[in-house]
């Protein structure tokens, strides 16, 4: 039979050279938004990419492409390839764990996931987002001209609504301040519903929210959805931005969506990066323990990005003022949502 | 009622269904020879791909080796090629039968959703039942709904002419709807969630891992075991029993089906119920075995994929098996080419769909590779 050994030919592999052994590793498994999300799993691998310029590592990524995946790719990663193994997403948390606790000597860390108790070979990466959405929602209160806001969410899920909670407690607290009475749409932090997507990836549907938002009378829109707010922001900058603004989330967007860098008031910033590099260098220097590390505007794990382009047009009588709650949130005179 | 001609062109069709028993050298090329050259062809083309996306040659070569290592190159592998494969073969058998039977059911996906959901309501429902107890009833109460739903289109089909194609993707799209919507009910999500996402399967209610007592990752379950079943079933309705027989004269010829006694709209709302029977029973041990719950979008687009898996399987039971080991190892391929060479995940997925293209094409396999095939004369095929 000819196709056989003509298949045969067709089917030479070129063997490739494998890359030269490092002395350590991380691998970083992504939830399905994609390595390249211009946020959340793009900030936490950027702390992979830091520790790699910074302590010569080695590091990889496994992009999950369903909920199914999760464990699989946790899987492929066994087997002692990798020192460490970073997981991004509250999703991913009982695969996290399930792997956890079959291999105890594998070193883990998950992003957005306490466990509680804690297990003792995972980190937990926890963010007191809300402080820094509180720091946006009062910003933005200051700058809307229509009285109103919006926002959405990918999935009510604690690590997203957080940014909602505080961006609504943030705005309702610039209303007691100054006697304002600016609104927010798409979140009820009492009810805990509101506007979601449903996915994390859907660039049309961040478009579609923004429209229905900016339709409702909302000139600042912060979404909280990974890669969906790049929806959002193109339809800002076709709007123009005296029309609608955005509030990025996770990393500092103008540095990551550099086209549209106009639109984004500020970003609520998730130092995923800082941390996911803290872990590796536990790692590395045999410091690591299991337990839970958690970002606060005190220790710079979350925090509002610089205005860029809106620098000249924010006031300084409310950047002060937000200076101002920075502190007292950081000195606790103020609680959040109190 | 007939002319001559039309009853000449029936009886045609009537012996060409018959003589299929009979394996042939047609046959052997069409099952065997079109679907290897399209895989090889669609891993060139994929090759080609990665070269003009900036992937130098020895990442290529060493990405086609961890397709292959992680594929079929250890027993992980192999468990995870298999694993992957289970509810893909499940849900392609449906759709293999329904093509048969000249039913083109898109619908898999929602089958396969709600057919899974309710294997995971059923089992947390029933904690107390024993181990096979609740796990059998867990897969029929899967392959139930799943038939149920299916049912459907079926009807419509049946009752008012409604075309399939139509009635199972708008099916599709109100099950995304409604599994969220179930997914929030408090009785079904689970405690201390706000997001969309069903309480676990409990322990009996599992599809027991075979090889844990190996090595706890490895995830082969004892779904395999339903899917040979499946295959098995499938092969003995298809081509030895009755009902069987009447699912493949309507596909052939519905009218010379007709002509013959059969009851066109018995044999469409059976059709579809088995199919989505087995569509069913593919979510059911995708949460059994797999997952241990329900969340949106589990499917993870299978019931789509499963098409594809039954047209290169040539809508053959034991073609949709190999089909379906053959997308398992890509799936499980993919990822270790993921993790050795840093290739994307997506030109696994553009490797699939190119093996599609070229089942799809079957002259076009035989032009670009004419040695493999026997000439064939115009019109003289024996």
């Amino acid at each position: 039979m000819t196709f056989l050994t003509k298949t045969g030919l067709a089917a030479v592999l070129v063997a490739g050279s494998v890359t030269a052994a490092s002395a350590f590793t991380a691998c970083q498994v992504t939830d399905t938004g994609g390595i390249d999300d211009a946020g959340f799993n793009q900030t936490a691998w950027k702390g992979v990419q830091d520790s790699m310029a910074e302590y010569g590592i080695e590091g990889r990524f496994l992009e999950s492409q369903a909920e199914a995946d999760y464990e699989a790719n946790l899987n492929s990663l066994l087997g002692g390839a990798c020192d460490v193994i970073i997981t991004v997403g509250f999703l991913m948390g009982d695969a996290t764990a399930t792997s956890a606790a079959a291999n105890p000597d594998q070193k883990y860390s998950i992003v957005d996931y306490a466990y509680d108790p804690t297990i003792p070979n995972v980190v937990g990466q926890v963010y007191a987002t809300d402080q820094a959405a509180f720091l946006a929602g009062y910003l933005a209160a200051g700058m809307t001209e229509t009285g109103v806001l919006g926002t959405f969410g990918g999935i009510n899920i604690p690590p997203v609504t957080v940014f909602m909670d505080g961006f609504v407690h943030g705005a309702n607290h610039y209303n007691s301040v100054h006697g304002t009475d600016v609104t927010v749409l798409g979140w009820n932090p009492e009810s805990q519903e509101g506007l979601f997507t449903g996915n994390f990836d859907s660039l049309d549907d961040g478009r579609a929210f923004a429209q229905n938002l900016y339709d409702e009378g909302a000139d600042i829109i912060m979404p909280v959805a990974g890669p969906v707010g790049l929806g959002s922001a193109s339809l800002a900058n076709e709007l123009g931005t005296d029309e609608l603004k955005i509030i990025g989330v996770d990393a500092d967007q103008t540095q990551t969506d550099p086209d549209r860098a106009h639109v984004y008031l500020t970003s609520v910033l998730k130092r995923m990066d800082a941390t996911v590099q803290a872990v590796i260098k536990a790692a590395m220097d045999d410091t690591f323990e299991g337990g839970l590390i958690v970002g606060t505007l005190e220790n710079g794990g979350v925090g509002l990005a610089p205005f860029h382009s809106f620098e000249d047009a924010v006031p300084a009588e409310l950047k002060a003022e937000i200076e101002e709650i920075k502190a007292a949130i950081i000195d606790g005179s103020l609680t959040i949502g109190g | 009622m007939m002319d001559g001609k039309d009853l000449k062109h029936v009886n045609e069709d009537m012996r060409k269904l018959l003589a299929r028993a009979a394996f042939g050298r047609g046959d052997f090329e069409d099952l065997f020879v079109v679907p290897v050259f399209a895989v090889v062809a669609a891993l060139v083309l994929g090759a080609v791909i990665m070269l003009a996306t900036g992937v130098d040659l020895p990442t290529i070569g060493q990405s086609f080796v961890a397709l292959a290592v992680g594929s079929f190159g250890s027993l992980n592998a192999v468990s995870e090629t298999l694993t992957a494969a289970i509810p893909l073969v499940l849900a392609g058998l449906g759709l293999g039968l329904g093509f048969r039977a000249g039913l083109f059911n898109i619908g898999a996906e929602g089958q396969l959703l709600l057919g899974g959901t309710a294997a995971v309501i059923f089992t947390f429902s029933f904690p107390s039942l024993p181990f096979p107890v609740l796990m059998i009833f867990g897969l029929l109460a899967g392959a139930l709904v799943g038939a149920a739903y299916a049912s459907i289109a079926g009807i419509l089909k049946a009752t008012t002419g409604a075309h399939e194609v139509i009635s199972t993707i708008m099916l599709n799209l109100i099950s995304f709807r409604l599994l969220e919507y179930i997914l929030r009910q408090p009785y079904i999500q689970r405690e201390g969630r706000s997001d969309p996402i069903s309480k676990s399967v409990p322990e009996a209610g599992q599809l027991p891992r075979l090889l844990d007592w190996f090595d706890p990752n490895l995830r082969l379950h004892a779904g395999v075991f339903v899917m040979l079943l499946a295959v098995v079933f499938v092969w003995w309705l298809l081509f030895r029993s009755k009902i069987g027989f009447a699912f493949r004269a309507s596909g052939a010829n519905p009218d010379a089906a007709r002509y013959a006694g059969m009851r066109s709209g018995l044999v469409i709302v059976a059709a579809m119920a088995t199919a989505g029977a087995l569509a069913g029973l593919a979510g059911a041990s995708q949460v059994q075995g797999v997952l241990g719950r329900a969340s949106p979008g589990f499917s993870a687009q299978m019931g789509f994929d499963a098409i594809a898996l039954a047209l290169l399987g040539r809508s053959h039971p034991v073609g949709i098996l190999f089909a379906g080991i053959l997308f398992g190892g890509l799936e499980a391929g993919g990822r270790q080419m993921q993790v050795d060479a840093g290739v994307s995940i997506d030109l696994i997925g553009i490797i699939q769909a190119l093996i599609i293209v070229f089942i799809a094409a079957p002259l076009l396999v035989r032009a670009i590779f004419p040695w493999g095939f026997r000439k064939e004369t115009k019109g003289g095929k024996a």
